[in-house]
């Protein structure tokens, strides 16, 4: 028996694809913040919005997006099919399964998690992304913002998602590493803590931003 | 403790490979609770056998836990509910008077039932002739310290070398993954000098056999490790990852 099979087409390999795109979605997340906080500074939007132009507007910065969408294009369809061939793996369901006695809820809804952060970008994508570079009469970035923020159903929308993009990440930060093979090592705390950054600190950041605007507005600031 | 206890079993009964299966409803009294869960299971079926009516096939060998021949899934989690035990060594003390328990058949399309909770585990033993072996006579038992070994390192491979190819960790794994089994036959040899030479075409090949066999793919729950009788450790999975990418890439 000589049988072997080529990377991509392996379990391994895909779990590879799916460890490397969700830490490459990752460093955006990061990049993403850092921009957004932008917003903090008090001078009506003057600044992000000159942030905003540059972005739309860099050549660099519209090859690493296409990028991007093509790390989401390969995140999404190889968690969906892994997820269904996985499910059919299992045709005759046990009648009494008890899985919270071995594994953790958040490892085993990853792929509920993210898509519902699936939907949440799209709506995002919406109400940002799209205006500010297709719209001709070329918005203010800063007004989409602090008009969208100030609707508590969206706000309410955004924290959820973000929730569960930050218990996607309490899984998948470090799942990515056990993938990669890294995880068991020395280097472990290391990995745990940047974890610890990637599923709590960063959803908490992005947090701040539609609850501090969402309160300016109701307090009578915009 | 001689108090006897009365419990209700709902087993899963299945004539044969392509028959459909249920669960039925059996009630035994006098159950001792210094008595193994495969021995109530025998006292069940001396009962039947009585009664003209078909013994519960279930698995078993060794009954101590070495050879990894017993499985059942009982009440929702493989082996049952004690944490790094087979089923021949759990006992009816782990349970109470009254308990209904329910028992099942490794669940996974590579484990065909092939009658009641006796399952094919056949996929396990080719994944092991596709690589799990070294392949030239390495000589009898070498002189200690012939071939020095670190410690930690001839103790992780004695841990890895623990697995018993019971199949707990496909059936415990929500995608059905034989991951944990194929890290812990790969990492026992690679990690010791007579199985190095060959650890690529290894990793290759138990993996591609892993993969052909129908096996689902690992999403890192740690089910498995929670799960295994012998409690090999994801680590080994980590490992397997690694010999595995080594092998293709580089
Ligand atoms: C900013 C957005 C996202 C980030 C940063 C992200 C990150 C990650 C990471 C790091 C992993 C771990 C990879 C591994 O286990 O090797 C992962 C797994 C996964 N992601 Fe995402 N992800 C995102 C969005 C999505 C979306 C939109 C989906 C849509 C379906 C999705 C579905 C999955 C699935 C199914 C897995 C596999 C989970 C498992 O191991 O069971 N993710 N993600
Ligand atoms: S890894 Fe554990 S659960 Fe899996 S076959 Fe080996 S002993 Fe059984
Ligand atoms: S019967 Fe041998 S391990 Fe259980």
């Amino acid at each position: 028996m000589s049988q072997t099979t080529s990377l991509v087409k392996s379990s391994i390999g895909q779990k590879l694809l799916m460890a490397l795109t969700g830490l490459f979605l990752c460093t955006f997340l990061l990049e993403h913040l850092i921009g957004n906080l932008l917003l903090f500074i008090n001078d009506g939007g003057v600044i992000y919005d000159a942030y905003g132009e540059f972005l739309s507007g860099n050549i660099v910065i519209r090859t690493v997006e296409i990028g991007l969408f093509l790390g989401f294009l390969a995140h999404i369809a190889y968690g969906t099919t892994l997820w269904l061939r996985n499910k059919r793996k299992r045709p005759t369901p046990y009648e009494q399964n008890n899985p919270s006695a071995n594994s953790t809820l958040a490892s085993r809804i990853a792929f509920v998690s993210g898509s519902i952060v699936f939907i949440f970008l799209v709506i995002h994508l919406k109400t940002f992304f799209t205006p500010l570079r297709f719209d001709a009469t070329h918005p203010s970035a800063y007004r989409l913002v602090t008009d969208a923020f100030q609707s508590p159903w969206y706000v309410g929308f955004y924290l959820f998602a973000l929730f569960l993009l930050g218990y996607h990440l309490r899984h998948g930060f470090q799942s990515a590493f056990q993938t990669l093979g890294w995880l068991q090592s020395r280097y472990k705390k290391l990995i745990m803590f940047f974890g610890f950054i990637f599923w709590f600190i960063i959803p908490l950041g992005y947090a701040i931003i539609p609850i501090y605007f969402l309160w300016s507005h109701m307090t009578g600031g915009y | 403790m001689s108090s006897s206890m009365k419990i209700t079993l709902k087993v899963w009964r299945q004539a044969e490979k392509n028959a459909r299966g249920r669960l039925m409803t059996y009630s035994v009294p006098d159950v001792s609770p210094d008595m193994s869960f495969l021995e109530m299971l025998d006292m069940v079926n001396n009962t039947l056998v009585r009664k003209g009516e078909d013994a519960i096939a279930f698995d078993h060998d060794c009954r101590e836990g070495i050879c990894g021949t017993c499985s059942l899934y009982i009440n929702g989690r493989a082996h049952g509910p004690l944490k790094g035990v087979a089923t021949c060594q759990l006992h009816m003390r782990s349970f109470s008077d009254g308990d209904t328990i329910v028992v099942e058949p490794w669940r996974a399309s590579p484990f065909p039932v092939i009658k009641d909770l006796v399952v094919d585990r056949s996929s396990f033993d080719r994944i092991m002739q596709a690589g799990g072996y070294v392949s030239v006579r390495t000589g009898g038992v070498p002189d200690a310290n012939a071939i020095p070994i670190p410690k930690a390192v001839a103790d992780e491979a004695f841990d890895a070398a623990a697995c018993i190819g019971c199949g707990a960790c496909v059936a415990a794994c929500k995608n059905s993954s034989a991951m944990l089994f194929v890290s812990a036959k790969v990492s026992q040899l690679a990690l010791l000098p007579q199985g190095n030479a060959e650890r690529r075409q290894r990793a290759e090949r138990m993996v591609a056999q892993m993969d052909a066999e129908g096996f689902g793919s690992c999403s890192n729950t740690y089910a498995c490790e929670a799960e295994c009788p012998k409690e090999i450790s994801v680590s080994n999975i980590a490992r397997l990852n690694r010999e595995f990418i080594r092998a293709k890439v580089l």
